[in-house]
C-alpha cells in the first residue's frame, strides 16, 4: 500500500487526478478492511456457538458446511432477509443511524491491526492511540439505540453501557501504556517489532508488572467488550435484551457483528502488544521482512495467538456468572485503576534501575516467565482433573430408543412395550 | 391490586415505572412485576399474579375422586409427584383407605427423585439469572437421566400422573432399582462437582450473598415454606415435625446451612439449603431402595369411590416445602371442594416487603431464589 502511495504522489499526473486515485486507493482498502472484519467477527460467531456448545455438554452447529463452518453465511443471510421493525413509538432517525457508529467504530479499527508484518492497512505512527480512541465510537452508538427505541430496558441498557466501556476504557489505556513506556511507541508494528519470538521475548513477561498489566488489560477490555461476566448493557435475564431490545434484521445484525468483531479485536490488540504478534521464533525482523514464507508463517502465528486468546473469552462467557452494576464499578475504580498506576510506576522504576540486558534484567524475564508457565500448569491440571473426575451424561439404557425411534411415535411406543416386557420378567424370578 | 401507573409517592421522587414480564426472559412462567424504581435502585416491585389461572380447583368438582389425578400434575409442573401424593393422602384419609407398604416406599422413592429433579431446575435457574448459563445445561443434563427413570417407571417425563388412590400405578422391578442405584452412584459427585463449579464461584456468592435477606420472623409471618424457610434459619420440615408416609423410617437432616457464607435468610444460603437438599434426598432414596418390601402397590378401592361427607387437610413436603390440599366431600363421587395451598404464592408475597432498596439485578436472583412458580401460584 506504501508502494502504491508513493507511485501515486510521486507521479507526474495533475493534482486532482492525484487526489482522485488516492481516494479509490483509500476506497479500495476500506472495502479489503471491512470484508476482513467482517468475516472475522462472523468466525468469532461461529466459535463462539461451537465453543459454547461443547461447553455446555451440547453439540452446537454442525449442519451448514463441514462441522457447520458455514453456519455464519447462513445466519447473515438469515439476518439480511429479516424484516427491519421500526417500533412505532421510536425516534425514527436515531433508531436507523445507531447501528452505525457502533459498525464503523470496530470495523475501522481493524485497518491498524497488524495481521502479519505486509498485512496492514495503515501503519499509524500513533496506531496504538487510533485503535483505543475509534473503538470508543461504540459507546455513541449504544447509548443512541438506548435512547431511540424509546423502550426503558433498551434505555437502562444504554446508560449501563455508556457508564461502563467509559469507566473502563481508563484502566485498559493505563495497561496498555505500560507496554507503550517499554517500547517506546505507540506504532503497533514498532511495538512487535521489539519484542521477540521466542515466548520470554514477548512483553507479557518482561517484568512483572508488564504481567500484571496484562491481566488487567484483559479484565478490562472485557468489561469494554460488553462481554461476560461484565456483560451488563445486555443482561439477558435483567434487561431483557438490553439496548438491541427493539432492534430486528440487520440492524440487529449490524450491533452483533460489532460486539463479536469487538472481541476479535481485543484479542488482537492483546497479542500485538503482549505477545509478541507476528513474530516468529528465530527469525529476525530483517529475514522476516523479505521472505513470503516468513510472512505466511507470521500471518499465521499471529492468527493462532489472536484466536486463542479469543477462545478463552468466550470460554470465560460460558463459565463465570455476570457482576452486578455496582460491583463492576467498584471493580474498576477501587481495584483495576488503582492496580494499573501501579504498574505503569513499577515499570518507569524497573526501566530506570534495570538497564537492559544486564543480568537481573534476564532473571526478571525468565522468573516471570517461569511463573507464568506456573500458573498455567496449575490452571490446566485443575482442569483435567475436574473433566476426569466426573465426566459426561451417563446413559441407564432403561429405555430402547434408536436414533430413529427418537422422534416417530411408533416406534416409541412398541419399544415402550418391549421395555415394559422386559420389566415383568424378573419379577417370576423375583 | 396494585397501581399501575406512577403514583404521586413516585413523580415525587423522580421515579419511573417499569413493567417487568408478562414477558421477560427471567420470571419463571407467566408472571408480572412493576416496578417502581430510580434508576437501577427499586423503590417498591410489586408482583401481579393470575396470568396463568387455569381453575385447576374448580375443576375438581367436575372431575371423579380418581380422574382430579392428572389435573394435580398441572398444578406444579416441577413437581407434579408431590402435588398427586397430596391429593391421594387427602382422598385416602376422606375414605379411610390403608395404602401398602411398597406402595409408600415406591411413592418416597418417586417424590425425593421428583425433589432432585426440581432442585436442578432451581438452580440451574438461579445461576442462569445471575449470568451465568452454563450450570444450567449440566443440571438439565443430570435431570435427563432423572427423566428417563421415571418414564420407564410411569411412562411419562414431566407430568407423571403416577400415584393412585390407595396406591400406586406401576411396580418397580430390579432392573429399575438397579438403574437407580447406578444413578445415586453417579450423581452424588455431582453435587460435589456443582458446589466446586459454581456454588462457591466468587460472583455468584458476591451476587447471592446478602440480597434478598428475609429474617426469621418475617419468613414464618409470610407464611413461607420449605428450603425458603429453613434458610432463614426454621428448621421444620413436614418430613421429620408432621410425619406422613413412611418417612419417619429414614434416618436423614434437614439443611438449613447455619453457620455457612452470608447471613441468614440470603438468597446464598436459599441456594446452599438446596444444594444439601439433593445430597439428603440421595441418602433417603438409598435407604429406600434398602429397605424396600415386597407386597402389593395398591389398596383395594372401589371402582365408585365415596368417600363419606367430611373435610380434611393433606399436606406433604414439596420440593418447595408445605404443598397441601383442603378437600371436602358431601359423599359424592365427586369432590365438593378442593382447595390447594402453594408455596409460590407466599413466597411471592414476601417480594414486596423486601424489595426496598434493591437492584434490578437483585429481583431478579431473589425471585429465582425464592423459586416461585407461576402455574403453582394461580392454578
Amino acid at each position: 500500500m506504501d508502494a502504491l502511495y508513493e507511485l501515486i504522489t510521486g507521479s507526474d499526473l495533475g493534482f486532482w487526478w492525484k487526489q482522485l486515485l488516492l481516494a479509490v486507493l483509500i476506497g479500495a482498502v476500506g472495502v479489503i478492511v471491512f470484508s476482513v472484519a467482517l468475516v472475522y467477527a462472523a468466525l468469532m460467531t461461529y466459535l463462539e456457538r461451537r465453543v459454547s456448545g461443547r461447553v455446555q455438554s451440547r453439540v452446537g452447529p454442525n449442519r451448514v458446511g463441514p462441522l457447520g463452518l458455514l453456519q455464519w453465511l447462513a445466519d447473515g443471510a438469515k439476518m439480511i432477509l429479516k424484516e427491519d421493525v421500526i417500533p412505532a413509538a421510536a425516534d425514527r432517525p436515531l433508531f436507523r443511524l445507531a447501528p452505525y457508529p457502533v459498525v464503523i467504530g470496530v470495523f475501522a479499527a481493524f485497518a491498524s491491526v497488524p495481521f502479519g508484518e505486509w498485512l496492514i492497512a495503515a501503519d499509524l505512527n500513533v496506531g496504538l492511540l487510533y485503535l483505543l480512541a475509534i473503538t470508543s465510537l461504540v459507546v455513541v452508538g449504544i447509548l443512541m439505540a438506548g435512547w431511540a427505541s424509546n423502550n426503558k430496558w433498551s434505555l437502562f441498557g444504554g446508560i449501563r453501557s455508556a457508564a461502563q466501556i467509559v469507566s473502563y476504557e481508563v484502566p485498559t489505556a493505563l495497561a496498555i501504556l505500560v507496554v507503550v513506556l517499554m517500547a517506546g511507541s505507540l506504532s503497533t508494528q514498532d511495538i512487535i517489532r521489539e519484542q521477540g519470538g521466542w515466548p520470554w521475548d514477548w512483553y507479557v513477561f518482561r517484568q512483572p508488572f508488564a504481567f500484571a498489566a496484562f491481566f488487567l488489560y484483559f479484565t478490562a477490555a472485557l468489561a469494554e467488550g460488553n462481554r461476560t461476566p461484565f456483560d451488563l448493557p445486555e443482561a439477558e435475564s435483567e434487561l431483557v435484551a438490553g439496548y438491541n431490545t427493539e432492534y430486528s434484521g440487520m440492524r440487529f445484525g449490524g450491533f452483533y457483528l460489532g460486539e463479536f468483531g469487538n472481541v476479535y479485536l481485543m484479542c488482537a490488540i492483546a497479542t500485538l502488544v503482549f505477545f509478541g504478534g507476528w513474530q516468529i521464533p528465530g527469525v529476525s525482523p530483517a529475514e522476516h521482512h523479505g521472505s513470503w514464507l516468513w510472512q505466511i508463517v507470521g500471518f499465521g502465528l499471529f492468527f493462532v495467538k489472536a484466536w486463542a486468546a479469543s477462545f478463552v473469552v468466550v470460554w470465560l462467557r460460558w463459565t463465570l456468572p455476570r457482576l452486578r452494576v455496582d460491583q463492576l464499578m467498584s471493580l474498576c475504580y477501587r481495584y483495576l485503576v488503582p492496580l494499573s498506576f501501579v504498574c505503569l510506576l513499577g515499570t518507569a522504576v524497573l526501566m530506570m534501575l534495570v538497564p537492559a540486558g544486564s543480568l537481573f534484567d534476564s532473571l526478571l524475564r525468565f522468573g516471570t516467565f517461569g511463573f507464568g508457565l506456573l500458573v498455567a500448569a496449575i490452571f490446566f491440571w485443575r482442569v483435567l482433573w475436574h473433566i476426569r473426575h466426573v465426566g459426561d451424561r451417563i446413559d441407564l439404557k432403561i429405555l430402547a430408543r434408536g436414533v430413529r425411534g427418537r422422534f416417530d411415535p411408533a416406534i416409541q411406543h412398541r419399544a415402550y412395550g418391549a421395555f415394559r416386557k422386559q420389566q415383568k420378567q424378573p419379577e417370576e424370578s423375583r | 391490586m396494585s397501581e399501575t401507573s406512577p403514583t404521586s409517592a413516585d413523580r415525587a421522587r423522580d421515579a419511573i415505572l417499569l413493567n417487568m414480564g408478562p414477558q421477560h426472559p427471567s420470571t419463571h412462567g407467566v408472571l408480572r412485576f412493576v416496578l417502581h424504581t430510580d434508576g437501577e435502585i427499586m423503590h417498591r416491585a410489586v408482583p401481579e399474579v393470575g396470568y396463568l389461572h387455569r381453575g385447576l380447583e374448580k375443576l375438581a368438582e367436575q372431575q371423579t375422586w380418581a380422574a382430579y389425578m392428572p389435573f394435580t400434575d398441572r398444578i406444579n409442573y416441577m413437581e407434579s409427584m408431590f402435588c398427586n401424593q397430596a391429593w391421594a393422602m387427602a382422598v385416602e384419609r376422606l375414605a379411610g383407605i390403608e395404602v401398602p407398604e411398597r406402595a409408600e416406599f415406591l411413592r418416597v422413592i418417586a417424590c425425593e427423585l421428583n425433589r432432585i429433579a426440581n432442585h436442578h431446575i432451581t438452580l440451574g435457574c438461579m445461576s442462569m439469572d445471575v449470568g451465568a448459563f452454563t450450570p444450567f445445561t449440566y443440571l438439565l443434563r443430570e435431570r435427563e437421566t432423572i427423566n428417563d427413570l421415571m418414564e420407564a417407571l410411569c411412562g411419562n417425563r414431566l407430568t407423571y400422573n403416577y400415584m393412585r388412590i390407595g396406591g400406586v400405578a406401576h411396580d418397580v422391578d430390579r432392573a429399575w432399582i438397579a438403574a437407580l442405584e447406578k444413578f445415586l452412584d453417579h450423581f452424588e459427585p455431582i453435587c460435589d462437582e456443582l458446589d466446586s463449579l459454581i456454588s462457591y464461584n466468587e460472583i455468584l456468592v458476591k451476587r447471592f450473598i446478602e440480597v434478598g435477606v428475609i429474617c426469621q420472623a418475617d419468613a414464618v409471618a409470610w407464611g413461607l415454606v420449605g428450603p425458603n424457610l429453613r434458610a432463614s434459619g426454621v428448621s421444620w420440615d413436614l418430613r421429620r415435625d408432621q410425619p406422613y408416609s413412611v418417612y419417619p423410617r429414614f434416618d436423614f437432616d434437614v439443611p438449613t446451612a447455619a453457620g455457612a457464607r452470608g447471613i441468614e435468610g440470603d438468597c446464598f444460603r436459599r441456594w446452599l439449603v438446596r444444594a444439601e437438599e439433593m445430597r439428603q434426598s440421595c441418602r433417603i432414596l438409598r435407604q429406600a431402595i434398602a429397605a424396600l418390601p415386597e407386597g402389593e402397590i395398591r389398596a383395594k378401592v372401589p371402582r365408585k369411590l365415596k368417600p363419606p361427607a367430611g373435610e380434611v387437610y393433606a399436606c406433604v413436603e414439596g420440593a418447595r416445602g408445605e404443598l397441601g390440599v383442603y378437600a371436602v366431600s358431601d359423599g359424592s363421587d365427586r369432590p365438593y371442594r378442593a382447595k390447594w395451598r402453594s408455596s409460590s404464592f407466599s413466597a411471592l408475597s414476601i417480594i414486596e416487603h423486601i424489595s426496598p432498596g434493591l437492584m434490578i439485578a437483585d429481583l431478579v436472583a431473589v425471585v429465582a431464589s425464592l423459586d416461585t412458580i407461576a402455574p403453582e401460584m394461580d392454578r
